[in-house]
């Protein structure tokens, strides 16, 4: 489509794309699904075939059992407290690199490269891979699911509050600068009260992302009401684990709505 | 004159007392998950240490990681699939200025938030159970979880079509699919195939971490490696991880830049 706008664009006659081209292409694309749905081992009736499977694991899993939930306060809890702890670490974490990750605040143009580097690189690691490696290293438990989530964290918040801070109106830092201020002032009364909102909104944002992450993270070992829901799952204690998937849903959209109203309030 | 230091007590006393109940919180979260200044000052060293042993990397381990990368590809490729085309449905039914249904609009929504509420590993644990490890449980957890995330993302983008070809094309008798056929389909492909793109960068991601529950791809033999503490494979792996998901964010974002 923007193929034959480009041309139009540039003074040619509109034409069709040719029809072999457009054939090459279909085939390609066919080939391509045709490999990965053997290589995934997919096939079009497998999908339906699925169903079956499906419905009748979610009848072993009904009704859940509500009683067991008693039992899952205080893991629950214990997912809330680490998402907090994350989020509070990652954010804490991040203060001193977003002056560095600034363009308009920092003052050499290599450290900035490097660090804006080295912030792509934290971000590209899936939190859970984080977690997993961190879990090998310290031993399972809730410690390597923080130090995952805080380093997860640092580099969301770092990345979006240097861009935030880039955009602020320079006129009260030079004004600052002008009056012969000293640094720490310039930036404590030209940049903190410009990106505040913005931060703390972000790690609103973070923590939202931090719930869900932690919900999951006991799969690999690293704390959180996910160990006890895969628990359940090997022991195939189904109605456990829809009680438990249940309790995931109601606690992540409270989070959720409590971090919006929040945000809500803040802008 | 009088109100100003008024004011400036309230201000100083109601920012003692967040950073009071902060800490408070703070503290009984850190007691709650036994986290400690001490053990992190253990750990953090430990994690450092660990990724020293992962130099040099298991070279002789590549063809197999090279095999597993190409799986998490596929994965990731029929996922995006699967959910895009079953978004477009959704999409419709759940956008505002097309439904005619009272509540239509948001029993859709509210089937595609709660389909997102799930995080993606919670699904592949549920479908794993279902059709058995392997590729194919990993395929339908990301079906089924972008459908969510795509569906609402394609009824925001049918919510902001341009009305008047709607409009034109109704008055002049068209049938309903005509309609949709004729002017908002026309205004909302490519918008959906950007979506999807994106939708298959997050997806590659999603891939890579799948295995980790049993659903395929290139997580399951980092699960393994980690156990067995083999660290230069693990590190091969997560190297793999990076530049695969790297070049996956190059690739969406040129096609994308092509579409729009």
């Amino acid at each position: 489509m923007s193929r034959t706008a480009g041309k139009r664009g540039r003074g040619m006659p509109p034409h069709a794309p040719s029809r072999t081209r457009t054939t090459v292409g279909c085939i390609v694309v066919a080939l391509l699904y045709i490999w990965s749905s053997i290589g995934t081992e997919t096939r079009p009736v497998s999908l339906f075939l699925g169903i079956p499977d499906m419905a009748n694991l979610f009848a072993r899993m009904w009704p859940p059992n509500i009683a067991y939930l008693r039992t899952m306060i205080g893991p629950l809890v214990e997912t809330m407290q680490m998402a907090m702890l994350g989020t509070v670490v990652g954010a804490v974490l991040a203060i001193p690199v977003v002056l560095v990750a600034a363009r308009n605040i920092s003052r050499h143009s290599a450290v900035y490269h490097i660090v804006r580097g080295l912030l792509n690189l934290v971000r590209t690691l899936p939190d859970i891979l984080l977690a997993s490696v961190f879990a090998a290293a310290v031993g399972f438990g809730a410690l390597p699911g923080v130090m995952a989530l805080a380093v997860f964290s640092f580099g969301i918040i770092a990345k979006l509050t240097s861009e935030t801070v880039e955009s602020i109106d320079p006129g009260p830092m030079e004004a600052l600068s002008a009056s012969g201020s000293p640094r720490i002032n310039v930036i404590y009364y030209g940049v903190v009260p410009q990106v505040l909102p913005q931060f703390v909104a972000y790690c609103l944002y973070v923590f939202e992302i931090n719930v869900r992450a932690a919900t999951v993270l006991g799969l690999v070992g690293a704390g959180g009401i996910g160990m006890w829901l895969q628990r359940d799952m090997n022991l195939m204690m189904y109605r456990n684990a829809s009680a438990i998937i249940l309790l995931i849903f109601a606690f992540v959209l409270a989070m959720d709505l409590i971090s919006n109203y929040l945000r809500g309030r803040l802008v | 004159m009088s109100a100003r230091p008024a004011l400036l007590r309230t201000r100083v006393l109601r920012a003692a007392l967040t950073i009071a109940v902060a800490g408070l919180v703070l503290g009984w979260a850190a007691q709650g998950v036994e986290f400690s200044l001490a053990r992190l000052r253990a750990g953090v060293p430990q994690v450092f240490k660990i990724m020293g042993l992962m130099w040099p990397f298991s070279w002789s381990y590549l063809p197999e990681v090279m095999s597993r990368l190409v799986e998490t590809f596929q994965i990731a490729l029929l996922g995006t699939t699967i959910a895009s085309l079953l978004a477009v449905p959704m999409g419709f039914l759940g956008a505002r200025n097309l439904s005619r249904v009272r509540g239509q609009t948001y029993f859709t929504k509210f089937i595609l938030d709660a389909v997102r509420t799930f995080p993606e590993l919670l699904l592949g644990l549920v479908f794993i159970r279902g059709v058995g490890p392997g590729a194919f449980a990993g395929v339908l957890t990301l079906g089924v979880h972008s459908t969510g995330m795509l569906g609402k993302l394609y009824a925001e983008v049918v919510e902001g079509i341009d009305s008047a070809p709607v409009e034109a094309l109704a008055s002049t008798g068209a049938t309903r699919a005509q309609v949709v056929k004729y002017s908002v389909l026309p205004q909302a492909l490519p918008e959906f195939a950007s979506q999807a793109i994106y939708r298959f960068e997050i997806n590659m991601r999603a891939a890579s971490i799948l295995g980790l529950v049993g659903a395929g791809g290139i997580g399951t033999p980092l699960l393994f490696a980690l156990y067995q503490h083999d660290w230069p494979r693990v590190g091969l792996i997560l190297a793999a991880i990076i530049i695969v998901v790297a070049l996956s964010d190059l690739v969406s974002s040129y096609l994308r830049s092509k579409l729009v």
